[in-house]
């Protein structure tokens, strides 16, 4: 494998408390050290660029196997790269759910075969996600699983939670729970309150999600079991996270660009762009969301991509399907919504979205230590362009944020030692080969 | 010799209104989508050349070629009979082609997407659509994706423009005026899309707007609309020139969100005891069809106060105005836009 040398950028490695400027050696696929006195065999001038471990994003949907219409593994795996997200976690909503240990390792495998970002499967809590009996954990661990969810299924049998927790311990993997009290969202497309009551759409109210929140921080609690909260969106739902971890109880949040950056006021151009789950909230919720990025209680981004193709989303409201995008815009809308207004630092937000989600996962990955798999994202944190969404490897297109101007962007992404994407401009040969 | 033009006809008396001299040219607009986006000088408009127009269903010849060699198409994803009819009439004195299709969404969500119908029907040659869908905003998608103008026959629990229109035209016809009226919006506001648009539309002409129901169907933050929101009826009846009975429907009921039709009847249905509990010209509306025994008692739909049928009446001239004024627009910009 060739050995390079990243010169002159700012390296940010929060796992290790590091913001300096210098130079990064990637050597047999790792993390080196220094060039040992070696000549490169690449040089990759990031003067002006920052130096960041790979991005990891602990919730994607990659629809693969049985929805290849909207997303593969190698198209999701590659729309992470152009992102510079080098590592993603995909949910077990699929046809068959990630149940079953076959399953998890053919994820496993297509992740391999696409040599793209890296892809690591998230297992079904229960049995084809019907929230009835425990799936089989443990084979799912064997086959390559790195946390545990029903995702858009939330376990609603507080019985099943709390069984889920306790099981989960013996593998210190986590449960990632969708918070939603489900008998409140019936009929549901956005969130409940004034905008929904003026348009006259069927809404979800935030205490759904609070309520599910509140009961299993308490599960969290009495089984030591390790709780995520997934896309965390009401003011409320911080709150009880923030208290949680006060008290010791091992829960950790999650947000979405989205919901830091878009309010309910947007479904009034009755635009399914803007339909999610949990959906958009107030304008209360937003600032509750970005003051727990900023003080701790939410200690992960992603990006719940949720990819579908255009004549599904292209629907009615209440008939096209909950989700967006948001690999290809993680990185821009978390710089011009959470940096550039002072809300976190670079190093805050690549805390964030490195070494946090991979303790989440428990990957060792995220930090630039020297021996760790070279996963490496530069990112050109000033050049300013407007997202579109032709341009996106994503196999589908329905994103919200189609023509917005925005700055920060991936620029070189190197997974396993290997220049996976580029910008170019910065990489070059180096003159005398090594031996 | 009949002339296109329903202002060079002779104008009948206005009914009131505090401008009636104004002309229709305030109206620009290529589509009606709700009363949320209109004007005040807009909606008079559209009563204005609404009052125009009711003239010619009494003449024998009920016909005008304003329209003549449009083609308007009913399309409606949901059941519907005097909407329906009532705007095929209203084209069909404007000598418009008319044309109906009437699909379920159930039907059209095994493969063709109500958007690829309208582009279908827009294929054979369509000036104006007419969509009703059981989604809020399905018109206001439609919009954008077809060159036809759009009128929103109701869309979900959104908005229903020509029903408050018509509304608001009965009531300036019986009382003269809007504003500084009292209006109660009786029953299920929160899945109507008539009381929505008849909230707009009454607040924007002035009127004092109360909405009258339990509170599982009347949604918190109404008020901030600027409605006031009551539970009980009797303690706003003697306040009211004009209630609204809105339809019950009663899957609602089976939804839980009240105990049973006949406790809300006990609370709700205007009976001879309450009206007499109202001012003495108090007006009655109701958008229908309506549910007697349920909302209101039979003598009270059939007695002096209800003006039932006058607003199916109303309705006709309201939509031949919009027709109208919506082709106006055409003609201005024979190109589309």
């Amino acid at each position: 494998m060739p050995t390079i040398q990243i010169t002159g950028g700012r390296i940010i490695d929060p796992s290790r408390d590091l913001d300096q400027v210098g130079d990064l050696w990637i050597a047999d696929g790792k993390i080196a050290a220094d060039g040992g006195g070696a000549k490169p065999d690449i040089v990759v001038d990031a003067r002006n660029l920052i130096v960041a471990p790979g991005l990891i994003d602990c919730h994607v949907h990659l629809r693969e196997p049985g929805q290849e219409e909207d997303e593969t593994i190698a198209t999701g795996a590659a729309s992470a790269l152009a992102g510079g997200v080098t590592s993603v976690a995909c949910m077990p909503n699929t046809l068959p759910p990630i149940d079953t240990q076959a399953t998890a390792e053919f994820v496993v495998l297509q992740g391999r075969r696409a040599r793209q970002a890296n892809v690591y499967p998230v297992g079904c809590v229960s049995k084809g996600r019907k929230g009835e009996e425990l799936a089989g954990l443990g084979q799912l661990v064997a086959g390559g699983a790195v946390a545990f969810t029903d995702d858009g299924a939330p376990v609603s049998n507080a019985g099943l939670m709390r069984r889920a927790l306790e099981y989960s311990k013996m593998f210190d993997l986590v449960i990632m729970q969708h918070c939603q009290v489900m008998e409140l969202t019936v009929g549901g497309v956005m969130n409940e309150g004034f905008e929904s009551m003026r348009l006259g759409l069927g809404g979800m109210p935030a205490a759904a999600e609070d309520i599910m929140v509140a009961r299993d921080i308490r599960l969290a609690e009495i089984t030591g079991g390790r709780l995520h909260i997934q896309h965390i969106s009401t003011a409320r739902a911080v709150e009880l996270v923030r208290e949680g971890k006060k008290r010791g109880i091992r829960v950790t949040a999650e947000a979405c660009p989205h919901h830091f950056s878009l309010t309910d006021e947007k479904l009034r151009s009755f635009d399914s762009n803007y339909k999610m789950n949990p959906p958009l909230r107030t304008a209360e919720d937003v600032a509750a969301v970005i003051d727990g990025l900023k003080d701790g209680a939410i200690e992960v981004l992603c990006t719940d991509h949720a990819p579908h193709a255009r004549e599904k989303k292209m629907r009615e409201l209440d008939q096209a399907p909950f989700g967006i995008v948001g690999l290809e815009t993680l990185l821009p809308i978390t710089v011009t919504h959470l940096i550039e207004p002072g809300h976190l630092s670079w190093s805050q937000a690549i805390r964030y979205l490195t070494i946090n989600p991979a303790k989440l996962l428990n990957l060792p990955k995220g930090t630039l230590a020297p021996g760790v798999d070279a996963d490496v994202t530069i990112i050109d944190p000033t050049t300013s362009w407007t997202i579109d969404p032709a341009q996106f490897r994503s196999k589908s297109r329905n994103t919200p944020y189609a023509g917005w101007e925005v700055r920060g962007r991936a620029h070189t992404v190197i997974v396993d030692g290997e220049i996976r994407h580029t910008l170019g401009g910065i990489v070059r040969e180096s003159d005398v080969q090594s031996a | 010799m009949t002339t296109a033009s329903p202002a060079a006809d002779s104008r009948p008396p206005s009914a009131g209104g505090p401008d009636p001299a104004t002309p229709p040219t305030v109206w620009t607009r290529k589509h009606l989508l709700g009363l949320e986006d209109l004007s005040r000088e807009e909606i008079y408009a559209v009563l204005d050349t609404a009052e125009s127009f009711s003239e010619i269903s009494k003449r024998s010849r009920k016909k005008v070629p304003a329209l003549q060699g449009r083609v308007v198409f009913n399309l409606f994803f949901e059941n519907s009979t005097r909407t329906r009819t009532s705007f095929s009439l209203a084209a069909k004195r404007l000598s418009a082609d008319t044309q109906d299709f009437t699909a379920s969404v159930s039907s059209l969500s095994k493969g063709e997407t109500f958007i690829d119908t309208a582009k279908n029907i827009e294929a054979m040659g369509c000036d104006l659509m007419v969509v009703r869908h059981p989604t809020p905003g399905a018109p206001h998608l439609l919009s954008q994706h077809v060159g036809s103008a759009i009128i929103n026959a109701g869309d979900g629990a959104h908005e229903h423009p020509t029903q408050a229109l018509l509304d608001l035209m009965t009531i300036r016809r019986a009382k003269g005026r809007i504003e500084g009226l009292t209006v109660a919006l009786l029953g299920d506001i929160g899945h109507s899309r008539v009381a929505r648009s008849n909230i707009w539309g009454l607040l924007k002409l002035g009127a004092k707007v109360i909405l009258c129901g339990p509170p599982t169907l009347v949604p918190k933050g109404m008020e901030r609309l600027g409605c006031e929101v009551a539970y009980r009826l009797e303690d706003v009846l003697p306040r009211c020139d004009v209630i609204n009975v809105l339809r019950i429907q009663f899957e609602r009921q089976q939804g839980g969100l009240f105990p049973s039709v006949g406790e809300y009847s006990h609370f709700y249905m205007m009976t001879q005891e309450r009206v007499r509990k109202a001012k003495p010209d108090l007006l009655i509306l109701a958008p229908g069809p309506i549910n007697r025994g349920v909302e209101l008692t039979p003598e009270v739909a059939d007695g002096k106060h209800s003006a039932i049928l006058d607003q199916v009446t109303n309705g006709l001239a309201v939509r031949m105005a919009v027709l109208y004024l919506l082709t106006g627009k055409m003609a201005a910009a024979p190109s589309g836009d």
